[in-house]
């Protein structure tokens, strides 16, 4: 396959050090495997995620992303953009449709940006990397380049909320969307059926109402348990740091005794496709993936 | 003063909110209220805020904690029969509330969107620690302390993972225009503003 | 009439051949069934078959053809001959497919066979091919009674597909309710705007064609005869009469509102500015447009109130208990008329469920576009107070006990009463209650009728026996079977359409009178060839009476569920061809056995029954006789044969054309003979029945609920006969009735009567 350039925004969890450094490595990885090209969009900015709406009012947050836009348009013409992250898409994507759907919010959004020197066009899809995986590869493409086969191990694809929802995969059920199982399957590995594939973690709310969503985190951290599930996968860096960070203060609240790897499919697929535990980010996990450890060392 | 169950609040509601010109459109099913993930914390879902703000309840709308339960999760949305974007009403009435005064004091998630707004705006990207430390000492130093020492562990098993960086708190990630930055945001604002009437 | 000559064929295709001994069924054929030519064909409903039979009736002037193959149900056009009498032996579905192949199950399985052919060369015996009737004749003119919208439609599509049509109207003006309209709830996409009436464009139409005589301020003082040959007499308000010959009837009488003088508590009648559905129409046509204004001093309307469900979907049984399915829809075009000219308008709907049938949700989400507040609540009570009413509601959603302080008009949706005529029913009932015996009905009938209540107008005045209007189901609306025949009233050749039939939209009557229009076309030709309505559509014979063995006892003429039975001036009853549906209710009835039809009679089934060869006492196999309704109990049984689905060997399957037509000889019949049980099957009765000919399985259930004491004589337990309600879809259940009551049989033992 011929090489593939995408404008790239990782976004605030994915820098170094950052809470979903893991992932930007892995990201990285797998891009190299699959001979993807990731131009990061220059000088990007937060975009504003869902919960920005408190203080930061429908204009300010649309025009955070059509900066990004407008950066990535001019820095990087002629590309996709791609995010990793659930919300960064969400956001990005979100405000590229109210921009086009309103001619006084595009023009509202343009006076603004021009105090920054930058003037948003609208002229380039905004995607999310499972998108770009299903969509410009499929997973037969995928299935080529996998040299140790994530063979026994059983996953819970984890699809959560923003990849899924509202905008979710072209074709995909927003109640039991299979793309990750498929990519799971793909690599080698088992796809356990279970019934919390797109609960919510909490999202934010994790942090304001520990109380309140714990709950969630619970039930999905449960039911892949209760499927069989050996480690859980998600392609949203706030669903994998919520599932995989307060299983602890789960555990405490509920009785519970979990310890189980939440990992990001990026991780799989360089796995997969041969990488180190190094390339995967595996020393990432704060619950460490150990098949996937032994299976990197092979 | 609005008026009970005349159109006052609601035409007050579809100026004001974000997607408000929504609201006329439920037709109260409740889907929304059996679909949200912390569904039992609302005192009203959905459904209820909808037909509070056509019988005209505004303080009672305002007031409540209820928008503030929402986690963004948009299973409502794609539920919703009718397509409203419910998720993007909540966050506006929550927003509109905010900007009037009227959003309950000390509501956690209230405190924590406006700690995440200002945080990304100063620097243009999210400082992550700087975030934590925020949220954990918004009820002061010394509960702060206890809030930062229950999450110790978690803290430290981020840093050993590197995925998080105690020198953050000096500086840290941030967009390069800072100046263009914040006149862009500056600007928006005030255009909001303008077009919405507030001060 | 040729001498009769019996042909009967064994097919050996589809298993029977291995299944069956098919040479000793030939056997019994030719011994006992004394059938004059017997074939077997190992593939009978083939070219080759079908060719055999053909010739053996042109070259051996075979009359009667007993075929042993498949169900009657199956291979119709195959074994369809027009020119001979057909019994059916069902060797296949009755047979071998209920019966376990096993060796142990052979010699039950052939005794099975045996007895259907036997039974089968006994029915054809007692047949004769139906001959129609060479005098029918038809009116090619069709009578629509009501000059609404549902009326016009059903005139205008009439006429369209060629036929004369003679269009009554009471009032001195085409339109009905529609004519009262300001506008219209949308027939047509998008569904979002009120519109224009048909009325002006119908009333034109109707104007302009030839084939449609309209008699305006009449109505139909009289109507007598039967489909093909009805004579009208139509009064005028000035006196005249006129007297019109047509073919069939459309009733189209439509609805009343509901008296909203019965909801004082809604403020109705306390204060000009609370009105109804009507009223507010006549303010809007008023207005035309323009503002409408406050009917108490013609001052300003800002808020507009509508209260859905009033007097209806009532549980206190002080108001209609039903939903009128049409009046949502009216008030959200209603709340438009105040939208559409000034949008600060305050307009509010209470309602508990909004429904708006068809597309009317599109129109609702109009409403809602336009600013019309939705509100999920309960109005409890509307107090007046100068030029504004206070509207006290509980508000189902917020569970708010509240109010509405500042309506300056209230809308009453108050719903739908068919405009239907006279109930004959609570008189019926008590005439079969006494034709039978039981005087109390009518007692108490006729102590009510001498009260002075005001009694209803009739639309029709039929000259029938059982009374001059169609018969009514519930709540008024006219009887139709609302799952497989919805125009069907019960009286064939009339037909009703739009909110008489039941409650609905304009929309939906529209297409309610297209379809009575086709179904009263279909009478009118089904008339002229002599020919059934449905369910036995295209059936030529007819009830033959030996008057002369008669006793007058008018238990025909009451129970017959069409009235197709009149009675001369001595109470012999007098039959109506073309208004009767072969459903043989009156052969059921008949206690004197005068009535049959050629190819369905006592005799018959009566001859079926009794060449089964019962088994002695000791042979342990009992014999069970199932008479089972042709409609739904048969095609279930046929199906749980070809689900293999297996039951008892030991019963014997007489279909009828209901259970309607069972008379009670064949029951005494059956257990003298010497059978341990017999077990009827016929379809669900009551409001929301089944029985394809209305009042059939509900009077079979009657006259079986008298059963007891002849058995009782006969030293029987109750148990040997029983009554079962079986649907079509009952394909697992049915051989579970069967096997459960031959277990029941196994139970109580072998009949004591076997051998006499």
């Amino acid at each position: 396959m011929a090489k593939k350039t995408y404008s790239f925004y990782p976004g605030c969890s994915s820098q170094t050090k950052a809470s979903s450094d893991n992932y930007l490595k892995s990201t990285n990885s797998m891009c190299k495997y699959l001979d993807i090209e990731l131009k990061e969009i220059p000088d990007w900015n937060c975009c504003g995620a869902s919960i920005g709406y408190a203080e930061g009012g429908e204009l300010p947050r649309i025009t955070l992303s059509a900066r990004n836009m407008a950066l990535s348009e001019q820095h990087n013409p002629g590309m996709d953009l791609v995010a990793t992250c659930a919300a960064c898409w969400l956001s990005t994507r979100e405000s590229k449709e109210r921009l086009a759907h309103s001619s006084q919010t595009l023009a509202e959004a343009n006076t603004a940006l021009n105090e920054a020197g930058l003037t948003y066009k609208g002229n380039q899809a905004a995607r999310h990397m499972a998108e770009v995986l299903v969509e410009d590869f499929g997973f037969d493409e995928l299935k080529k380049g996998v040299k140790n086969p994530l063979q026994g191990i059983k996953f819970a694809g984890y699809v959560g909320c923003q990849t899924n929802r509202p905008f979710g995969l072209a074709g995909e059920s927003f109640e039991n969307p299979v793309y990750l199982d498929n990519l799971i399957e793909a690599m080698g590995g088992e796809a356990v059926p279970y019934d919390q594939k797109v609960t919510c973690c909490g999202g934010a709310l994790a942090f304001s109402e520990p109380e309140k969503s714990q709950k969630q985190i619970k039930d999905i951290i449960e039911s892949a348990y209760d499927h069989g599930a050996e480690m859980i996968v998600t392609p949203c860096p706030l669903c994998q740091a919520n599932v995989e960070i307060y299983q602890g203060e789960v555990n405490k609240r509920f009785g519970t005794k979990f310890n189980i790897p939440v990992m990001y499919y990026s991780q799989l697929i360089t796995i997969a496709y041969g990488g180190t535990a190094q390339e995967a980010a595996l020393d990432g996990q704060l619950v460490r993936a150990t098949k996937l450890e032994e299976i990197a060392k092979k | 003063m609005s008026e009970k169950y005349h159109n006052n609040f609601l035409k007050e509601v579809e100026e004001m909110v974000e997607e408000g010109e929504w609201v006329k459109m439920c037709m109260q099913c409740g889907v929304c209220a059996g679909s949200c993930p912390l569904g039992p914390h609302w005192a009203h879902p959905p459904q209820e805020i909808f037909m509070m703000i056509r019988a005209g309840k505004r303080e009672e709308v305002l007031r409540s904690d209820s928008m503030w339960m929402c986690t963004s999760c948009y299973n409502c949305v794609v539920r919703c029969p009718r397509k409203l974007p419910i998720t993007h009403i909540m966050h506006g009435l929550a927003n509109y509330a905010h900007r009037l005064g009227l959003s309950p004091k000390n509501q956690p998630t209230q405190q924590f969107a406006t700690l995440f707004w200002n945080n990304l705006a100063q620097t243009g990207r999210v400082n992550e620690l700087k975030l934590s430390l925020g949220i954990y000492f918004k009820d002061g130093f010394a509960q702060g302390v206890k809030n930062a020492m229950a999450m110790q562990s978690v803290g430290l098993g981020m840093v050993k993972a590197k995925r998080l960086n105690p020198m953050e708190l000096f500086g840290g990630h941030g967009v390069k225009d800072k100046a263009g930055f914040h006149a862009m945001l500056k600007k928006a604002r005030e255009i909001e503003d303008r077009r919405k009437n507030f001060a | 009439m040729a001498d009769m000559k019996v042909a009967a064929y064994i097919c050996q295709g589809c298993g029977l051949g291995d299944r069956l001994d098919t040479a000793a069924l030939a056997g019994v054929a030719k011994k006992e069934g004394k059938a004059a030519l017997v074939r077997e064909h190992e593939f009978l409903c083939n070219a080759e078959g079908v060719k055999m039979i053909r010739d053996d009736i042109a070259n051996e002037a075979v009359t009667h053809v007993m075929i042993g193959a498949c169900s009657r149900r199956a291979k119709t056009e195959a074994f369809g001959f027009t020119d001979v009498a057909v019994s059916r032996a069902n060797l296949r579905e009755g047979v071998i497919w209920c019966q376990p192949e096993t060796d142990e199950a052979r010699e039950t399985t052939q005794e099975m066979a045996e007895d259907y052919i036997r039974m089968g060369c006994a029915e054809v015996k007692k047949m004769t091919l139906p001959e129609g009737n060479p005098a029918a004749v038809t009116e090619r003119t069709v009578l629509v009674v009501g000059g609404g919208v549902s009326g016009m439609t059903a005139a205008l599509e009439a006429s369209k597909a060629g036929y004369k049509v003679v269009l009554v109207e009471k009032s001195g003006a085409l339109g009905g309710w529609a004519a009262k309209l300001y506008k219209r709830s949308p027939g047509k996409s998008p569904y979002a705007e009120p519109q224009d009436t048909p009325v002006a464009d119908m009333d034109a139409a109707i104007a302009a064609d030839a084939n449609i005589k309209v008699y305006l301020n009449a109505i139909t003082s009289k109507t007598s005869g039967s489909p093909g040959k009805f004579e009208i007499e139509i009064s005028t308000e000035s006196g005249s009469t006129a007297t019109e010959k047509v073919g069939a009837i459309i009733q189209a009488t439509g609805f009343s509102l509901y008296d909203a003088n019965n909801l004082p508590e809604l403020g109705f009648g306390k204060s000009a500015n609370v009105v109804d559905q009507a009223g507010l129409e006549a303010l809007a046509k008023a207005a035309n447009g323009g503002a409408i204004k406050r009917p108490s001093d013609g001052g300003e309307v800002k808020t507009v109130v509508f209260v859905q469900c009033a007097g209806q979907r009532d549980d206190t049984g002080k108001h209609l208990p039903y939903c009128s399915g049409s009046c949502c829809s009216t008030s959200v075009k209603q709340a438009m008329y105040f939208k559409d000219s000034n949008p600060d308008i305050d307009t509010v709907v209470i309602y508990t469920d909004l429904r708006m049938p068809g597309n009317g949700e599109d129109f609702y989400r109009s409403g809602q576009n336009k600013g019309v507040i939705f509100t999920k609540g309960k109005v409890s009570s509307v107090e007046a107070s100068g030029n504004q009413c206070k509207v006290n509601f509980h508000d189902l959603i917020l569970n708010d006990q509240t109010a509405i302080d500042n309506a300056d008009l209230v809308v009453l949706a108050t719903g739908q009463v068919p405009n239907s005529g006279v109930d004959i029913d609570t008189k019926l009932k008590a005439d079969i209650a006494a034709a039978a015996g039981d005087n109390s009905l009518l007692k108490a009938y006729n102590a009510s009728q001498v009260e002075g209540a005001v009694q209803p107008i009739s639309v029709l005045n039929l000259t029938y026996r059982q009374g001059p209007d169609v018969p009514q189901l519930k709540y008024g609306f006219t009887d139709s079977h609302f799952i497989c025949f919805p125009y069907e009233t019960r009286r064939t050749g009339i037909y009703s359409a739009g909110p008489v039939r039941r409650p609905m939209d304009m929309v939906q009557a529209m297409e309610d009178a297209t379809g009575a229009a086709m179904k009263a076309i279909q009478a009118v030709e089904n008339a002229g060839l002599g020919r059934a309505a449905h369910p036995r559509s295209g059936d030529l014979s007819f009830p033959k009476v030996r008057l002369e063995g008669c006793t007058q006892c008018k238990r025909c003429t009451v129970e017959c569920p069409f009235g197709a039975i009149d009675e001369d001036e001595k109470r012999f009853p007098v039959f109506n061809e073309s208004r009767c549906r072969r459903c043989g209710t009156c052969m059921g009835a008949c206690p004197v056995r005068v009535i049959s039809f050629e190819n369905y009679s006592i005799d018959t089934v009566g001859s079926q029954l009794k060449a089964v060869d019962v088994p002695d006492e000791f042979s342990e196999k009992p014999r069970i006789l199932i008479l089972a309704c042709e409609n739904d109990a048969y095609p279930a049984l046929d199906m749980a044969a070809m689900n293999r689905n297996v039951y008892s060997a030991f019963v014997r399957i007489i279909p009828v054309r209901c259970l309607g037509s069972v008379n009670t000889i064949w029951i005494n019949d059956a257990l003298s003979s010497g059978y341990d049980g017999v077990m009827m099957m016929g379809c669900k009765h009551g409001d929301d029945y089944q029985c394809h000919f209305v009042k059939g399985s509900e009077l079979a259930s009657y006259r079986m609920s008298k059963i007891g004491d002849t058995l009782k004589q006969m030293g029987l337990e109750e148990e040997r006969v029983a009554t079962f309600e079986v649907a079509i879809t009952d394909i697992e259940r049915v051989p579970q009735l069967i096997n459960d009551y031959a277990a029941k049989i196994q139970e109580i033992g072998m009949s004591p009567l076997k051998g006499f």
